[in-house]
């Protein structure tokens, strides 16, 4: 919708997001590309309680927030309503949700809204455990990771699970277009939310967003780390159209990747981690490069 | 008054006809027993062109409540239907739907809940969920549950009300059985209940707003308090549209439906299905010269407590006859009941009796019975027993 000099801010200033949080740059863009004729579900989560406290609301954008796991299903009732009004032409419906709300427990219903070929655009705000309860383990959560109920002790190194591969599991329901993307690559991910938008049918963006809080790194390394968790290949830059996900296409591979621990030990949710257990990562790292190369 | 087309049809059909009438835009559904014909009719109705909207064939309960909601508040008129585990599994998203204010009309067939599990008949369903907010009526016939949820959409509409509803009928007594109906025609329906016009405001980006908003311990009991005055000031507006539909359509309907209580010594309080074989039960117990009376519920939510003490606060005897339970209490129905006479000078004595849970029949003895003991309690001057279950096989418990 938006074309070159019309962008609207539509995440106002004034929300209560904590300072240096990655999600609340990612929302802004997003939504500067989506433009003002897009109406959004959101899960329950950190964007919605720093968002719409009554009487107040950060979206200039019709926004519905109904509950934790169905943000997909609140937007698949939307959108089958618009087109049985007759008002969908030229609207966006959009979905908003975390980690917690897309990984884990809304995860069956993003499954059936993607099967049943709604024309949403769902975006998943991913900053890896459980933040708004306090930084509690989920299905998104990497291996090695503290958090309040994965926490390393004598009989424990963090978390125990690698992350589940959600995208991708997205990608697998042969859906039209399936991308990740992060807050240091605005252009990246303003390209791929168009093409989502553009694209009929059902779309899954998977947006990494760091958290100062729950990852407790400073404030002014959220980018740095969206950043450095591409250089170091841990968060693949991808998309993949019409479920073809065995010929993923990378959209961003770093010249040399850097080593991982550059990334690891600016957040204390790793700093636990021994020099073995950081070599352990790397080699999952390498490991995941190889078959994407192959 | 208006043409209408008689049919027979099973108690699904009778619902999802009602519905039909009522022009859906929008049918989010997940089949259960003993509802799933519901979602099944519409869906012919729209593949066969008679109904312009769109199923939405969701893959839960949660779902399809959650849809219900997001395609109500874009500004579409909404049905579903579901059961027992469905109706639990929706528990969460029935609060929101009524917190939000959106007039979504769900048609319930009332069954058990499990364990062990039972698809049979059984009000436990909608009785916990009693406190969603919901408006909550409950058919005696097939005729009523069409009827009902054509009134349903109109109630749940009205300005003055904005709350979603619920139409019981019964599991297997009233769903699969077949029934004679009068169908009110379409233009009739059409002039009865008004394309549905939010003046409050829906999900447009041209008028941007945000809906489910966060509530702070400053806004949450006001939000509580407007939603319950509602629910509590709809009686207004259902008597009115209880009026309209019997003035066009000629089937008078009430919120409780008193018979022979005028003398009576004890009066019986049902709901749904039961209804039929406790009024045989009291006319053949006036055949017999006893005193019986029968007041039959048809809105359990907002509870009629007006029209109960009109018709049960001089009578000597109440028997409550609850298709359900509370375990640690009773009835719910009985629960209402003794609540809505706790302050009354001029109150009757009230039994509660328990029956015909997981589709256990209630036989019309069963029913002569409940009065007798009531009888009994009330020519004693007291109640021993207050809840007492009845047709317990009690050879088979330990």
């Amino acid at each position: 919708m938006s074309r070159q000099g019309e962008e609207r801010e539509l995440f106002a200033p004034g929300h209560r997001m904590c300072a240096g949080c990655a999600e609340g740059i990612a929302v802004r863009n997003i939504l500067k590309e989506a433009g003002p004729h897009t109406i959004a579900a959101i899960a329950t989560g950190c964007l919605e309680v720093v968002s719409t406290a009554y009487p107040q609301t950060a979206w200039e954008i019709p926004v519905i927030h109904a509950a934790f796991e169905n943000a997909a299903s609140v937007a698949a009732g939307v959108e089958v309503a618009l087109r049985e009004l007759g008002r969908k032409e030229g609207v966006n419906v959009m979905a908003f949700a975390g980690d917690g709300g897309t990984f884990d427990i809304g995860f069956q219903a993003l499954s059936g809204m993607l099967e049943r070929g709604h024309d949403v655009t769902y975006v998943c705000l991913d900053n890896e455990a459980y933040m708004n309860t306090g930084i509690q383990r989920c299905s998104s959560t990497p291996w090695g990771a503290s958090t309040t109920t994965s926490p390393p002790g004598s009989c424990s190194k963090g978390e125990s699970q690698p992350k589940k591969p959600l995208a991708a599991i997205c990608a697998a329901h042969d859906i039209p277009y399936a991308a990740t993307a992060t807050v240091a690559y605005i252009k990246d991910l303003r390209r791929k939310v168009r093409k989502a938008l553009d694209t009929e049918g059902p779309a899954f963006l998977h947006v990494f967003t760091p958290c100062p809080t729950g990852w407790r790194h400073g404030s002014d390394d959220s980018v740095e780390l969206s950043r450095l968790a591409v250089e170091t290949g841990v968060f693949v830059l991808w998309e993949a159209v019409d479920g073809d996900i065995c010929n993923l296409k990378v959209t961003y591979k770093p010249k040399k990747r850097k080593p991982v621990a550059e990334y690891l030990k600016k957040q204390r949710r790793f700093g636990h981690l021994t020099d073995e257990d950081i070599q352990r990562i790397q080699q999952e790292v390498d490991e995941k490069w190889e078959k994407l190369e192959d | 008054m208006a043409r209408q087309t008689a049919l027979t049809v099973k108690g699904n059909m009778a619902t999802a006809l009602g519905a039909k009438l009522c022009r859906p835009h929008v049918v989010p559904a997940y089949p259960i027993t003993p509802s799933t014909l519901f979602p099944e009719k519409m869906s012919e109705y729209i593949a066969d062109g008679e109904l312009k909207a769109s199923m939405i064939r969701v893959e839960s309960e949660h779902s399809a409540m959650s849809a219900c909601i997001g395609a109500s508040a874009t500004g579409a008129r909404v049905c579903t239907a579901s059961a027992s585990q469905g109706i639990a599994l929706m528990h969460e998203m029935l609060f929101i739907a009524a917190g939000m204010r959106l007039p979504i009309v769900m048609a319930v067939g009332n069954r058990a809940l499990s364990a062990p599990i039972n698809i049979w008949a059984d009000h436990q369903d909608t009785m916990a969920s009693r406190d969603c907010g919901w408006l909550q009526f409950f058919a005696e016939r097939n005729q009523e549950g069409l009827d009902l949820m054509i009134m349903a959409f109109r109630i749940a509409e009205d300005e003055r009300v904005l709350l979603p509803a619920m139409v019981g009928i019964d599991a297997f007594v009233l769903t699969h059985t077949m029934e004679g109906v009068q169908v009110p025609a379409q233009e009739d329906v059409d002039d009865f209940l008004p394309p549905y016009t939010p003046k409050h405001g829906v999900l447009d980006p041209a008028h941007p707003a945000t809906f489910g908003s966060f509530g702070t311990p400053e806004v949450y009991q006001e939000f509580k308090y407007m939603q319950t005055r509602a629910l509590e000031d709809s009686p207004a507006v259902i008597d009115q549209v209880f009026d309209d539909f019997e003035r066009r359509f000629g089937r008078r309907y009430s919120r409780i439906t008193p018979y022979r209580c005028e003398d009576a010594d004890v009066v019986l309080l049902t709901m749904g299905s039961m209804t039929g074989t406790a009024r045989a039960a009291v006319d053949e117990l006036r055949e017999q010269g006893e005193k019986a009376g029968l007041a039959k519920l048809t809105v359990f939510r907002p509870f009629p407590g007006d029209q109960l003490k009109e018709i049960a606060g001089h009578v000597p005897g109440l028997a409550v006859v609850d298709r359900n339970i509370s375990p640690g209490f009773g009835g719910a129905v009985f629960a209402e009941a003794a609540g809505t006479f706790v302050n009354e000078r001029q109150r009757p004595l009230i039994k509660n009796f328990i029956t015909g849970l997981g589709g256990r029949e209630i036989f019309k003895e069963n029913i002569k019975d409940m009065y007798h003991r009531t009888k009994q309690a009330v020519e004693a001057g007291r109640v021993d027993q207050p809840v007492e279950w009845v047709n317990l096989n009690r050879e088979v418990l330990p």
